[in-house]
């Protein structure tokens, strides 16, 4: 079977590793191996978190630039910035909602217009599929669910070897019982938001 | 139960290599671990923390990385299996028990853990801990996955046993944080109790029994060299007149790469996993079965060397080849691409490497914001920092930051620009011995709670016998913030079932013989500041202790609570920007909306109402209830 190389990037708090995990976990779950790598540390205080999903016959737990098969953006800036993992044929899920940079909040730079760099990224890759996973995390029942919103419009995308049922059976049973089923209505509203 | 306890045997789990370890350790039948905590290996302590909760193993979170490897050799001599674990740099910390416990060495199999971390994520440098097998003749292994990390842990353990030596096991920061399948073995009961047998020929290395015991070591390297050569986790694969050299997480990108590019049937891949000593005989025959050899490790040249000096020995001259401008660095990490596409070139394979998309050829030219890391809303860290600087602006005092290791160390960044200098843990305090005995401007050091009592005491104790004066602030937020809130022996808001005596770290500064002590909370501003006015005016060295607990271990520990709210009264419509450009909370930030009616605004998701900003402007107030 061919292999996939995800890549995972956003702000920290977003729930980016808890997403890394999942999404591991359901493909293990519909019978793929699976690895995953992550960085821990300094750079999660308010900083860029990158982590990467690995399916398939692959090794190598990290993913070199123009080799993500699909990237999934928790930000739209984080997304932009990624952009060199991807090639002509990748598949980009994006949320649209901003995290201000605190550098920009305090009037050194500029936050970029979203839809011009939402363009320039839809020019260069097969599909970029967007979505305000904030907005539809909230509609699920709790701001902090966006990550399995983002989950859900990537297994939605079709883009991976992986069934709804593999990632709804993986949140059943790592999300603690009290959140399984808000995660779920977070998950579904990502997945049939394209 | 812990996950890692499972008494199932064969069964499949999604581990990061850091559980790995943990796993192998654990079936190893381990009864006593150590650490100090330290990223990419922190991991490893926390997940021995929860076990120890409900098992029959002994944990500590240790004071230091010495005190961790020595206390772990405690146990390890008295015929006890011990591991001990920690980052990189920590090594260089506990490096004096490491070489002389070699000559004494163990009886119960001892494990040290070190987690090396190339391209600097979270460290000060990215050293090679290969270095510290061959400076202490100790053996050394490395694993590629996180698999392979369960095993090695577990035989190790034997390792060290019948060689009666401790282990060391490296990792790297891909290794200790990526997270693979790893399928379990069975648990071993673990030897809690062990004796220590008195040997005072051995065990007490004066210069006549040293002179004894480092010949033991050498001959002791020999045998394992011996166990090296037989050793299944070095293998030679493949058929082929190319060959190529690699060991750790470099491997993956290997076997990858050989795919990728079709040439399985073309190259040899000599895979080292028992690193030191050198296998020498599997190396020579691999030497000469191939034409010419490409090494793949990250960091320094330790595999080409060892290769080149087996090459010499067997008179066989080949192109040995890794790190050279043409192919490999010695900075930073590897990553698949850049493997594949140097394999490439070593061997004249005609490779294209894919196209990455270029945010560069965006004629839109958008200017990306950059994110770093800082300190977050509400953190005490911050008030402190404000609270010197203020006074300093306000006394028209300069000043030099001698800064030390933890969540503080983002106190560099603007605005706050409160750390000159740092090197290594408790560095702060003895360079700043040296700066104020030779130079003019006033020296105020920084250190955190878990930094001071790592390695801080000894260099306050220094600087009050040699009479050095500076100001030391100690940054004591009750926790091991940066590494994942890990206790240490000041904590005074403690996990579940926690029975260890609180020590006060302002006893230890009046222990220490500081005269002038004064603990202040640093979110009350006015008190700080006149703690640091009085330090600032006094001629002996004086110590503040500012004290109030991470707001985010606190919300962990102890729920969240509901704090105040604050808002930006409508008096906020000038064009001062002073609470962003001096104090920098990421909860305020300017009002850039279009019918903004204040110049500044605070994000209410983000402001946990420390109520520190409210005490140096007077627009900013508490919400109405």
């Amino acid at each position: 079977m061919a292999n996939y190389r995800v890549f995972l990037t956003g702000v920290g708090g977003q729930g980016t590793l808890l997403a890394t995990t999942v999404l591991a976990e359901a493909a293990i779950r519909a019978g793929h191996n699976a690895l995953t790598s992550e960085v821990h540390g300094m750079a999660q205080r308010g900083g860029i978190v990158e982590s990467t999903v690995m399916i398939g016959d692959i090794k190598s737990p990290i993913i070199s630039d123009g080799e993500a098969d699909a990237l999934l953006g928790f930000e739209p800036v984080e997304t932009y910035r990624a952009m060199r993992k991807c090639r002509a044929d990748s598949v980009v899920v994006s949320n649209t909602d901003p995290t201000i940079p605190y550098g920009v909040a305090i009037g050194r730079g500029d936050y970029p217009n979203v839809e011009k760099l939402f363009d320039f990224i839809r020019s260069r890759v097969k599909q970029l599929i967007t979505l305000n996973a904030h907005a539809l995390a909230k509609q699920a029942g709790s701001a902090l669910t966006a990550n399995m919103v983002m989950l859900g419009a990537l297994a939605g995308s079709g883009v991976l070897p992986v069934s709804k049922e593999a990632f709804e059976w993986t949140i059943r049973t790592k999300a603690k019982e009290k959140f399984v089923e808000t995660n779920l209505r977070a998950f579904d509203l990502g997945f049939a938001a394209l | 139960m812990h996950p890692l306890l499972t008494q199932e045997v064969d069964k499949k789990l999604l581990l990061l290599g850091n559980e790995a370890i943990v796993r192998g350790a654990m079936e190893a039948g381990v009864a006593f671990a150590t650490t100090y905590p330290g990223t990419p290996a922190s991991e490893i302590g926390d997940n021995f923390f929860r076990i120890a909760a409900e098992s029959e193993l002994y944990f500590e979170y240790s004071i230091n990385e010495k005190v961790a490897l020595e206390a772990a050799a405690g146990a390890a001599v008295s015929g006890v299996r011990a591991m001990c674990s920690m980052k990189h740099v920590g090594l260089n910390v506990a490096a004096d028990p490491l070489m002389t416990l070699a000559y004494v060495g163990v009886r119960g199999g001892m494990v040290i853990v070190t987690a090396d971390d190339p391209a600097i994520f979270s460290s000060q440098n990215e050293q090679d801990n290969r270095m510290y097998a061959r400076l202490s003749n100790l053996p050394m292994l490395e694993p590629a996955s996180a698999q392979e990390a369960k095993e090695m842990t577990e035989a190790a353990f034997g390792i060290s046993e019948a060689l009666e030596l401790p282990v060391l096991l490296r990792t790297t920061t891909r290794l200790s944080h990526c997270r693979s399948i790893v399928t379990t073995g069975p648990l071993e009961s673990s030897k809690t109790r062990g004796a220590f047998e008195k040997e005072s020929s051995r065990f007490v290395p004066v210069p006549a029994n040293a002179r004894v015991r480092h010949r033991v070591l050498i001959s002791q390297g020999e045998k394992a060299r011996n166990m090296a050569c037989r050793s299944p986790f070095n293998t030679v694969t493949g058929t082929g007149r190319w060959g190529i050299g690699t060991s750790g997480i470099a491997y993956n990108y290997v076997v990858d790469a050989i795919k990728d590019l079709g040439i399985k049937d073309r190259v040899k891949i000599f895979k080292l996993g028992f690193t030191y000593p050198f296998p020498e005989k599997p190396a020579a025959e691999f030497i000469g079965s191939v034409d010419k050899i490409l090494v793949v490790e990250e960091l320094e040249p330790f595999l080409q060397d060892n290769l080149k000096v087996t090459a010499q020995t067997i008179g066989i001259v080949i192109p040995i080849a890794g790190k050279d401008p043409e192919l490999f660095s010695r900075l930073y990490e590897f990553d698949p691409g850049m493997v594949r596409e140097v394999i490439a070139r070593f061997f004249q394979l005609d490779y294209t490497p894919p196209r990455p998309v270029d945010i560069k050829e965006d004629t839109e030219a958008v200017q990306v914001p950059m994110r770093p890391p800082n300190l977050c809303a509400g953190c005490p860290h911050r008030a402190t920092y404000y609270a010197v600087t203020s006074v300093l602006r306000e006394t028209q005092t300069e000043a030099v930051f001698p800064t030390d290791i933890g969540c503080y160390t983002l106190g560099f960044l603007p605005p706050l620009q409160a750390a000159d200098i740092f090197i290594c843990m408790g560095a702060s305090i003895t360079l700043a011995a040296g700066i104020s005995r030779v130079t003019d401007k006033k020296v105020i050091a920084f250190i955190g709670d878990s930094t001071f009592f790592h390695s801080g005491i000894t260099g306050l104790i220094n600087a009050v016998h040699n009479r050095h004066n500076f100001i030391l602030v100690i940054l004591d937020n009750g926790t091991t913030a940066m590494t994942g809130h890990q206790p240490h022996p000041g904590i005074e808001i403690t996990p579940p079932g926690w029975d260890k005596p609180y020590i006060s770290i302002e006893a230890i500064a009046r222990g220490c013989g500081v005269e002038q002590i004064s603990v202040v909370n640093p979110l009350n501003l006015d008190k700080t500041k006149a703690a640091v006015k009085e330090a600032l005016e006094s001629n002996l060295l004086s110590v503040i202790v500012a004290k109030s607990p991470c707001p985010l271990y606190e919300a962990r520990m102890l729920g969240k609570k509901k704090k105040r709210g604050f808002v930006v009264g409508p008096e906020c419509n000038t064009d001062c920007t002073e609470c962003i450009d001096t104090f920098g909370c990421p909860a305020l930030y300017k009002n850039t909306a279009p019918d903004a009616k204040t110049t500044m605004i605070i994000n209410d998701n983000v402001c946990i109402g420390c109520g520190v900003c409210i005490q140096f402007c007077k627009k900013i107030r508490p919400k109405k209830i």
